[in-house]
């Protein structure tokens, strides 16, 4: 079981407030994925929910039972370093039965489920070699095994994939999300990268300096943001926001299209502009065009098309697809 | 910057230094060993004369010289024992968050600043000592006789004095060693169950070990050839019950102006602490290791 309460959490460092008040239900075995830009204080809801940092107001429960107060040890969590943490003087082998070593469990039964992490995370090969002789991939597995030896109740990464490379992220981040399904055990993972927010995710806390701005499943967000904020933060590249005398029109302060719902012509259509760079990706073109009167805009059309820097397109949003936000940038 | 060209610079360039050197250690070295093979005494110039391992012989055999090993090897490792372990505990305490952090550091660290010398007279005289010394009033104002501590116990008082020298530099090695520990390392052991003494024993110590290990090394170094202290609050006595192997050589050469048997006692100094070094290095300097 692992079900995760937080109601009205708070935290402060003397008297600055990170978190005003937060409310949360985490599922038992739901992916949940805390995103937000730097500073937005989901690290420290993160370490707050290990017992790594005091609570200053509000309770944290697991499983129904008040863990506020109680220490990290003995939460029954276990939680995956951005640094990984690992113990640099002992092999792999000890890093990963250090748990099993301090909670008391008898010899036999330490290697036995030591070899059984190994065998999910294939790092049976590396069992007796130390940290510094790991690649970063590696390193991280073997942070995951420290953590899944425990059994605990719920898993926390924070910001786990980046120090690795691009390539070896996209590996990583399926084998987090395997290794949910294979374990069924619930997981809260922080990030600042929407993409693996939206890749990992069973439901995303969406946060900004302490508070949490949406709740909701990855395409749940997509298509409906509460706010600005969450509209601009969830997609990728950044969705366009256009205020003044077009968003009048559709009776809004601003509104907001993503570049994949603008439809790009050389021929006609609502906005006309000039390219200012083309981005060519192959499966894609990302079109960032200057638009009189509107302001830059960025477009995402499929496929290779023949636009470079200079020439005259038009663009027009689809039809349902507008995003419409108030002059307190709450949606419409 | 590896060019055969740059490789000959570099050695050019450096032959003056290194031969420097090398001239600053050969020439007293090869009269030091020279000097230990005559019969050579201050008291009668010009009667010096050839008379091989005698010097050596009467080194050895004195019966001062094994007590002065003993009491070196007892002041290298009662002061080892006390500055590593206290140094270790210090820094514990000094890496916690506290008001006043730079002056409570800055003092911790004044004894090492301190010469010798006049360390070792304060605390014959302000402390230890039996009539005037704070420990003596200490000791009649809860109506215990004042204890003569230079005269009853010296190697004991002296390894506390040296000890309090040398604490400050173990406890800033060690601090900086521990403050070099990745606090997520911590947090790790703390979520895997680990108690403040597990933490302390199986993640902060080996991570310190290094450092630990270079306390060791530079202290030996350093107490192998402890004298002031000596020479300013015992004179290496009652008899010889303070004497270590670099007061011997002292009193031998200077005291009893015979220069041979100092020069054989120096070569014995030096072959002691050379046998220490290689035990040192045998037992923990495979943490200096990466």
């Amino acid at each position: 079981m692992g079900s995760i309460t937080l109601s009205n959490v708070k935290k402060a460092f003397g008297d600055t407030v990170v978190i005003p008040s937060i409310d949360l239900e985490v599922n038992n075995g739901e992916f949940v994925v805390f995103v937000g830009p730097s500073g937005c204080g989901k690290s420290t809801l993160l370490r707050m929910i290990a017992g790594l940092e005091d609570t200053s107001g509000g309770t944290i429960a697991i499983d129904g039972q008040d863990v506020t107060d109680l220490s990290a040890a003995k939460r029954g969590l276990a939680m995956v370093f951005q640094s990984y943490a690992l113990y640099p003087h002992m092999t792999v082998r000890k890093n990963i039965a250090f748990p099993l070593k301090m909670a008391g469990l008898p010899a036999v039964e330490v290697d036995k489920r030591v070899a059984a992490a190994a065998n999910v995370l294939n790092l049976n090969d590396y069992l007796d070699r130390r940290p510094g002789q790991l690649s970063g991939g590696q390193r991280q597995r073997v942070a995951i095994g420290r953590a899944i030896v425990r059994e605990p109740t719920a898993f926390l990464f924070d910001e786990p994939l980046s120090n690795l490379d691009a390539a070896l992220r996209v590996n990583m981040r399926l084998e987090i999300s395997e290794l949910h399904q294979t374990l069924g055990t619930t997981m809260i993972y922080v990030t600042h990268d929407q993409v693996e927010a939206m890749t990992m995710a069973d439901k995303i806390v969406v946060l900004q300096a302490g508070r949490v701005e949406q709740v909701g499943s990855p395409l749940d967000l997509y298509r409906n943001p509460r706010n600005k904020f969450v509209a601009g933060f969830i997609g990728s590249p950044k969705m366009n926001f256009i205020d003044g005398e077009e968003a009048a029109k559709e009776n809004a302060a601003t509104i907001g299209i993503r570049p994949e719902h603008i439809e790009l012509s050389t021929e006609s259509g609502r906005w006309k502009g000039t390219v200012a760079v083309s981005e060519h990706l192959g499966s894609d073109t990302f079109v960032y065009v200057n638009v009189d009167g509107v302001g830059h805009l960025t477009a995402r059309v499929e496929g290779e098309r023949p636009v470079s820097h200079g020439d005259t397109v038009w663009l027009s949003p689809v039809a349902g697809r507008i995003h419409r936000f108030d002059a307190q940038d709450m949606t419409l | 910057m590896a060019t055969a060209k740059s490789n000959v610079a570099a050695r050019i360039m450096i032959s003056p230094a290194v031969l420097l050197l090398l001239a600053w250690m050969l020439i007293p070295l090869s009269m030091t060993l020279y000097f230990s093979f005559l019969s050579y005494n201050l008291l009668s110039p010009g009667m010096e004369r050839w008379i091989g391992f005698l010097n050596y012989e009467y080194f050895l055999t004195d019966p001062a010289f094994f007590s002065a090993l003993t009491n070196t090897l007892i002041l290298v490792l009662g002061v080892l024992i006390v500055t590593t372990i206290g140094g270790t505990l210090l820094a514990l305490l000094l890496d916690q968050p506290i008001w006043g952090q730079g002056i409570v550091r800055i003092l911790v660290i004044a004894p090492f600043f301190v010469m010798p010398t006049v360390s070792a007279l304060v605390w014959k005289n302000m402390f230890m000592n039996p009539v005037n010394g704070l420990f003596a009033y200490v000791a009649k104002s809860v109506g215990l006789p004042p204890f003569d501590f230079l005269a009853q116990a010296p190697m004991l008082s002296i390894t506390g004095m040296v000890a309090w020298q040398w604490l400050p530099f173990a406890t800033l090695i060690l601090l900086t060693a521990l403050q070099s520990l990745d606090r997520e390392q911590l947090e790790a052991a703390e979520m895997d169950g680990a108690g403040p003494f597990s933490r302390f024993f199986h993640i902060i110590l080996p991570h310190m070990a290094r450092a630990i290990t270079v306390v060791i090394l530079i202290q030996t170094i350093f107490l192998l050839s402890t004298f002031a202290a000596i020479l300013v609050t015992t004179n290496g006595g009652p008899g010889y019950a303070s004497t270590n192997i670099t007061y011997l050589v002292y009193s031998q050469s200077l005291l009893q102006f015979d220069v041979g048997g100092g020069s054989a006692g120096g070569v014995v100094a030096v072959i002691i602490a050379n046998i220490v070094a290689i035990f040192l290095m045998r037992m923990i300097g495979k943490n200096l290791e990466a």
